[in-house]
C-alpha cells in the first residue's frame, strides 16, 4: 500500500505492506534508525516518536495507520548537522544515559513535556518518561536532564539579568 | 598521586560517547544494514524435554522468498561445539538442538528469508514431530539421585560439585558458643537490556573472511566464533566499532553468530538475526544465576562471627558455558566485607530444563552478598543485637589492610568504618528510625534495611583454572595503543565493544592526564579484531583498571620517548629534560625547548636527529596483565581472584502497604568507595543503576516457570523492569580509599550498587514482616506474595487473638 507520511517536516511517500510497523517503516525504508525496537510488544517505550507532537508507540502503529500524520523522529529535533537542542544537550550535561539506546526515545518523550508543560516537577517528569524503559541509569540523571533543559529553555529569549 | 594533582581525573567532564546518542546516530547491530542481507527466525522447541523425530521443512521452503531452513543435524555436522568452561565433553553446546530438545524455546531450526517477516511465516510452517521426555526444573530436584537427566552421555546433571575448606573451619566450629543455619534462594532473573541481541555476518569468499557485526559483551568472542566455525583466527573479522545497547554481563551471544556466520558461508549471502523480545527472553541464553543457599555459621556472644559453612546450588539451565565460573567468582570475596577466620565453601553447578545461564552483573557476587548480609541480620537478631552494630564489629578495619581473608585473596584497601559512619550521619540513623517508628504508627509495615557489600574488580579470570584444572589461564588482558601522526594529532584505541560504559572518554581522559593535553582532542577508535591487541571485554569490573592502566602505560611510553627525542636534540642529559604540556625543555633553562610540532615532525621525518636506535613515528602500545593475577591457585586452592575491592553501604527505609503488599522506597543512602574516581558522571550512572536493577532483581523480576516448563515472563508485561516510578531518587555519598594496585588509584564500579540493593531491599522487607513473624528467605520478594503473606500472618493472629 502507498502512505503518505509527513516525516520531520518533509511529505514522504513510501509503499509498504499492509502489516509493516511505523517503527519498521521509518528503520528500513525512510533509514531514520534513531527510533529503536526494544520489545515491540508497546512496554519498553524505545520506539517513540512523535504523532502531531504527541508521543507513541512506532512499534505498536501500522504505517498505514499513520497515512497523514506529521511525525517527528529524533533526527527531526535536532537542529543542524553538530549541533545539538536544548534537551539533547542537557543530557550530555548530566549523562542521562549510557548505552544510548532508550535515549532518542527519552529525548522525544522530554520533548513532548517540555512543549505542554515549560516547568514540570520532578513528579510531572517521572510521569512523562514512567513509560519509557532505561535499563541503564536508574532515570536519576534523566530526570535531571529535564529539570535542567526545563530551566534553560525557560530562560531563552529573557532579557539578561543585569548583576 | 593524590587528588589534588589531577588535571582531568575526578573533573566533572562531559562523556564523548553521548553526543552520537543524543541524536540518534549510535551504531547499533540492527542499524548495520549490507547489500543483499537476509534475515532469520528460528523454529523453537515447544516442548522442556523432548526426542526431534523428524523435521518437514518442505511447506517452508514452497514460500516464495524463504531461501534455506537450517537444522541442528547439518549445523552440527559442520561444526564443533560452543566452548564450554569447565571440563564437560558430554555436555555439548550448539546453536541448534540436535535430536534432542532440552528446554522450552530452545532453537530447533532456523529459517533464513528476504525478510524477517517472511522468516516468521515459514517458521510456523516447520514441521517438527517430538516425543516429550521427562523434564526437571527445580535445581535441588536434578542434582537428586534419580532426577531425569538433561544430558545423557553426561551421566547426572551435576556439572560441578567441589566443596573447598579454607582454615580450621570444624575447630572454629566446635569452639563457638553458637551458631545458625539458613536456607535463601535467589531467582532467576537477569539483565533484560531494551536492546536484544543482534547479529550480522557476512562472508567473503574470495577474501576468505567474515565478517561479523554483533552486540555482544563476551572475552574472547572472535576466537570463539572461528573455533565454533573451523575457521582460523584471522578469518573472522568482529567489528569492535558498534555500540551496543546494554548488556550488563548477558550478551555473550556465540550462537547467533556461529548461527548466521554458518549461514552466510553455507548461502553466500550476509544473514542476520535480531532477537524479538520472546527469542531473546526464551533463548537468547541470557537468563541470570539461580541459586540455593544453605549456610551455617558460628558465632560469639558479640555477634562475631568465627566461621562459616556455605552451600550453593546453581541451576544453570540445559547448557553451560561460562556460567558455572559465577559460582567461582565469589571465592575471591566469600567473607564480604567481614572478619571471618574460616570458610568451608560447596559449589554445585546442576543442569536442568531451563535457558540456559549466562553470566550476570557481578558474576555470582550479588547472590553471595545477598547471603551474607542474610546471615548477618539473623546473628544480629539471635543474640538480641542491634543490625548495624553486628556489622561494624565484624567489618574489617582500615588498619587491617591490605587484608588476607581464608580463600587466599587479599582485599587491597578500604575504610569500611568511615564509610558507614558518613552513612549513617548523613541519613540522620536515629531520625530514620523514628521515621520508620510513625509510619509503623500509621498502620503501614516499615522497615529499614541494610548492607554491606563488596564489588570485587579489575576482573581477571583466576576462577577458571581453580575450577577447571585442564584450564591454565593466568592472565586476562587489555589494551590500548597510541599513534601520534604527522600533524601532531593523537589517536588511541579501544579493542572491544562497549555497552555504555563510557570506554572512549574513559582513555581520553587517561591519556590526557598524562600528556597534559584537552582529553577532547585525543580520537579514541575501535580497530576490527584483525587489527586489535589481545584484549577481553568490559566484564568485571574491569575497564577502568585495565584499559585505563594500558592507556596510560602507553601515554607514559610515548612521553619518554618525547623526553628522549628532546634531550637527545637539545644535546642535554635526558634526565635534565623536562616534560610539559607537549613540549620538553630543560629543566634549569626552559626556554631550551623543543614544541611538540617539533618533536612530532623529528620522530616522523627526521631520522638523522632521533637517538640511536630510536623507530622513527610515534606509536605506542601497552599490552595490560591483570594487577596481582598470572599465579595458578595453590594446592589447597587458596586464589587471588581480582585485584581491587571497592565497598558500598546501602541504607533505605521502606513502607509496605498491609493489604496490597506493595513496597515504597522512601529514603535511599549509599556509601561507595572505589577508589580514585575518573568520571564522577559515569560512575553515578554505574550506581544508580545498578541499585535500579537490584531493586528490580529483589522485589520484581523474575523468569518464572510453570509446572510443565514453560517460561512464563515470556514480555515486558510479565518480566517486570523498574520503571521511573519505582525507582527512588538516591542520595550517594562518596569516600575515596585509593587502590595500591592501579595507576590513579582507581577501582571498578561497573557493577556498583547492584552488588548491594538486592540485600537492602531483602533487609528492609524482613524488619518491616518481622513484627508479623514473617520471615522471608527468597528473591524476589514479589508484591502479590508478601502481600499473601501479611494477610495470612494477620488471619492466624487474629485467630490466635480471637479466644481472648
Amino acid at each position: 500500500m502507498r502512505v503518505e507520511l509527513i516525516v520531520n517536516g518533509e511529505r514522504r511517500t513510501v509503499e509498504v505492506e499492509p502489516r509493516m510497523s511505523l517503527l519498521d517503516c521509518l528503520r528500513e525504508r525512510l533509514l531514520l534508525t534513531g527510533a529503536h525496537a526494544g520489545c515491540e510488544h508497546g512496554v519498553c517505550g524505545a520506539c517513540t516518536v512523535l504523532i502531531d507532537g504527541a508521543p507513541a508507540r512506532s512499534c505498536l502503529m501500522f504505517a498505514v495507520q499513520a497515512d497523514g500524520y506529521a511525525i517527528t523522529t529524533i533526527e527531526g529535533v535536532t537542529p543542524a548537522p553538530g549541533e545539538l537542542s536544548p534537551i539533547q544537550d542537557a543530557f550530555c550535561e548530566t549523562h542521562g544515559m549510557q548505552c544510548g539506546y532508550c535515549t532518542p526515545a527519552m529525548i522525544l518523550t522530554a520533548h513532548a513535556l517540555l512543549a505542554d508543560n515549560p516547568d514540570p516537577t520532578r513528579a510531572d517528569i517521572v510521569d512523562a518518561i514512567c513509560a519509557n524503559i532505561c535499563r541503564c541509569t536508574g532515570y536519576a540523571q534523566i530526570v535531571e536532564a529535564i529539570a535542567l533543559a526545563a530551566e534553560r529553555m525557560r530562560g531563552l529569549n529573557q532579557p539578561a539579568r543585569k548583576p | 598521586m593524590t587528588a589534588k594533582s589531577f588535571r582531568f581525573v575526578s573533573t566533572d567532564r562531559r562523556v564523548r560517547e553521548d553526543r552520537r546518542f543524543v541524536v540518534g546516530k549510535g551504531r547499533f547491530a540492527a542499524d548495520i544494514a549490507a547489500a543483499g542481507t537476509r534475515h532469520v527466525a528460528l523454529v523453537t522447541c515447544p516442548h522442556p524435554a523432548a526426542r526431534i523425530l523428524a523435521i518437514d521443512k518442505a511447506a517452508a521452503l514452497a514460500v516464495p522468498g524463504v531461501h534455506y531452513v537450517l537444522d541442528g543435524r547439518e549445523l552440527a555436522a559442520a561444526t564443533q561445539p560452543l566452548l564450554a568452561g569447565l571440563d564437560t565433553p558430554k555436555v555439548p553446546r550448539r546453536p541448534l538442538a540436535v535430536d534432542v530438545g532440552r528446554y522450552a524455546g530452545e532453537w530447533v531450526a532456523a529459517v533464513v528469508a528476504e525478510t524477517r517477516a517472511l522468516a516468521e511465516d515459514a517458521a510456523e510452517l516447520v514441521r517438527v514431530d517430538y516425543q516429550p521426555l521427562p523434564f526437571v526444573l527445580d535445581g535441588e530436584a536434578a542434582y537428586a539421585p534419580g532426577s531425569p537427566i538433561v544430558h545423557a552421555d553426561h551421566g547426572s546433571n551435576v556439572l560441578l560439585d567441589r566443596t573447598f575448606v579454607w582454615g580450621e573451619v570444624e575447630k572454629d566450629f566446635a569452639e563457638s558458643p553458637h551458631r545458625l543455619s539458613l536456607c535463601l534462594k535467589w531467582g532467576r532473573s537477569s539483565t533484560v537490556p531494551v536492546e536484544t541481541f543482534a547479529a550480522l555476518a557476512s562472508w567473503d569468499p574470495w577474501r576468505e573472511v567474515l565478517d561479523v557485526y554483533a552486540s555482544v559483551q563476551m572475552p574472547r568472542f572472535p576466537d570463539q566464533v572461528a573455533l565454533a566455525l573451523k575457521l582460523p583466527g584471522s578469518s573472522v573479522r568482529v567489528h569492535n566499532d558498534v555500540d551496543v545497547g546494554g548488556s550488563y554481563g548477558v550478551k555473550r551471544g556465540i550462537k547467533h553468530a556461529v548461527l548466521v556466520g554458518y549461514l552466510s558461508r553455507r548461502l553466500g549471502f550476509p544473514v542476520r538475526l535480531v532477537e524479538d523480545r520472546l527469542e531473546n527472553m526464551r533463548a537468547g541464553d541470557g537468563h541470570g544465576p539461580e541459586r540455593n543457599f544453605d549456610i551455617e555459621v558460628a558465632f560469639d556472644e558479640m555477634g562475631l562471627i568465627r566461621s562459616m559453612k556455605m552451600r550453593a546450588l546453581d541451576n544453570v539451565g540445559a547448557y553451560a558455558g561460562r556460567s558455572p565460573f559465577q559460582l567461582g567468582k565469589p571465592i575471591g570475596a566469600i567473607v564480604g566485607p567481614y572478619r571471618i577466620q574460616s570458610v568451608q565453601y560447596r559449589a554445585i553447578a546442576v543442569t536442568s530444563n531451563k535457558t540456559v545461564q549466562e553470566a550476570v552483573r557481578a558474576f555470582g557476587q550479588s547472590p553471595t552478598n545477598y547471603a551474607i548480609e542474610r546471615v548477618i541480620e539473623e546473628v544480629a537478631r539471635h543474640r538480641g543485637l542491634d543490625r548495624l552494630e553486628v556489622r561494624r564489629r565484624n567489618l574489617i578495619r582500615a588498619d587491617e589492610f591490605p587484608y588476607l581473608i581464608p580463600s587466599g585473596t587479599t582485599y587491597d584497601s578500604g575504610d569500611y568504618h568511615a564509610v558507614v559512619d558518613k552513612v549513617v550521619a548523613c541519613a540522620d540513623y536515629a531520625a530514620l528510625v523514628a521515621e520508620r517508628d510513625r509510619l509503623r504508627a500509621q498502620g503501614l509495615l516499615a522497615g529499614i534495611g541494610i548492607a554491606a557489600c563488596l564489588e570485587p574488580s579489575g576482573a581477571n579470570s583466576t576462577f577458571e583454572p581453580l575450577l577447571n584444572p585442564k584450564n591454565e589461564t593466568t592472565t586476562y588482558t587489555d589494551s590500548c595503543r597510541i599513534n601520534v601522526d604527522l600533524s601532531g594529532a593523537v589517536t588511541a584505541t579501544v579493542h572491544t565493544l562497549s555497552a555504555g560504559q563510557g570506554h572512549e572518554t574513559l582513555v581520553g581522559t587517561v591519556i590526557g592526564e598524562v600528556l597534559e593535553i584537552d582529553p577532547d582532542r585525543i580520537r579514541v577508535v575501535r580497530p576490527d579484531s584483525l587489527t586489535s591487541l589481545p584484549s577481553q571485554s568490559p566484564v568485571g569490573s574491569r575497564m577502568a583498571i585495565m584499559l585505563g592502566g594500558a592507556a596510560f602505560h602507553a601515554a607514559q611510553n610515548l612521553k619518554a620517548r618525547l623526553l628522549a627525542i628532546a634531550a637527545h636534540d637539545l644535546k642535554i642529559a635526558p634526565e635534565r629534560a623536562a616534560y610539559g604540556a607537549g613540549d620538553v625543555f630543560e629543566r634549569s633553562a626552559p626556554q631550551n625547548r623543543r614544541t611538540w610540532t617539533e618533536l612530532v615532525t623529528i620522530a616522523h621525518r627526521n631520522f638523522h636527529r632521533l637517538p640511536p636506535n630510536t623507530e622513527p613515528g610515534l606509536a605506542f602500545t601497552h599490552v595490560m596483565q591483570v594487577p596481582t593475577g598470572g599465579q595458578l591457585p595453590t594446592a589447597d586452592c587458596r586464589v587471588q581472584m581480582y585485584p581491587c575491592f571497592a565497598f558500598e553501604f546501602h541504607l533505605l527505609l521502606m513502607a509496605i502497604d498491609p493489604d496490597l503488599g506493595k513496597p515504597e522506597i522512601k529514603r535511599y543512602i549509599v556509601g561507595h568507595d572505589c577508589g580514585t574516581v575518573i568520571n564522577p558522571k559515569i560512575v553515578r550512572g554505574m550506581t544508580m543503576g545498578g541499585i535500579a536493577h537490584g531493586i528490580g532483581a529483589a522485589l520484581y523480576e523474575e523468569f518464572a516457570y510453570d509446572a510443565q516448563g514453560q517460561l512464563v515472563a515470556q514480555s515486558l508485561m510479565d518480566y517486570l523492569l523498574p520503571s521511573a516510578h519505582e525507582v527512588p531518587p538516591v542520595e550517594i555519598i562518596h569516600h575515596v580509599t585509593p587502590s595500591p594496585h592501579t595507576v590513579f588509584g582507581q577501582k571498578g564500579s561497573g557493577e556498583s550498587g547492584y552488588l548491594g540493593a538486592p540485600a537492602a531491599i531483602a533487609s528492609a522487607v524482613n524488619d518491616a514482616v518481622r513484627p508479623l513473624g514473617i520471615v522471608v528467605n527468597s528473591l524476589p520478594i514479589k508484591m502479590a506474595q508478601l502481600g499473601d503473606m501479611i494477610a495470612a500472618a494477620r488471619d492466624k493472629s487474629n485467630t490466635v487473638e480471637a479466644p481472648k
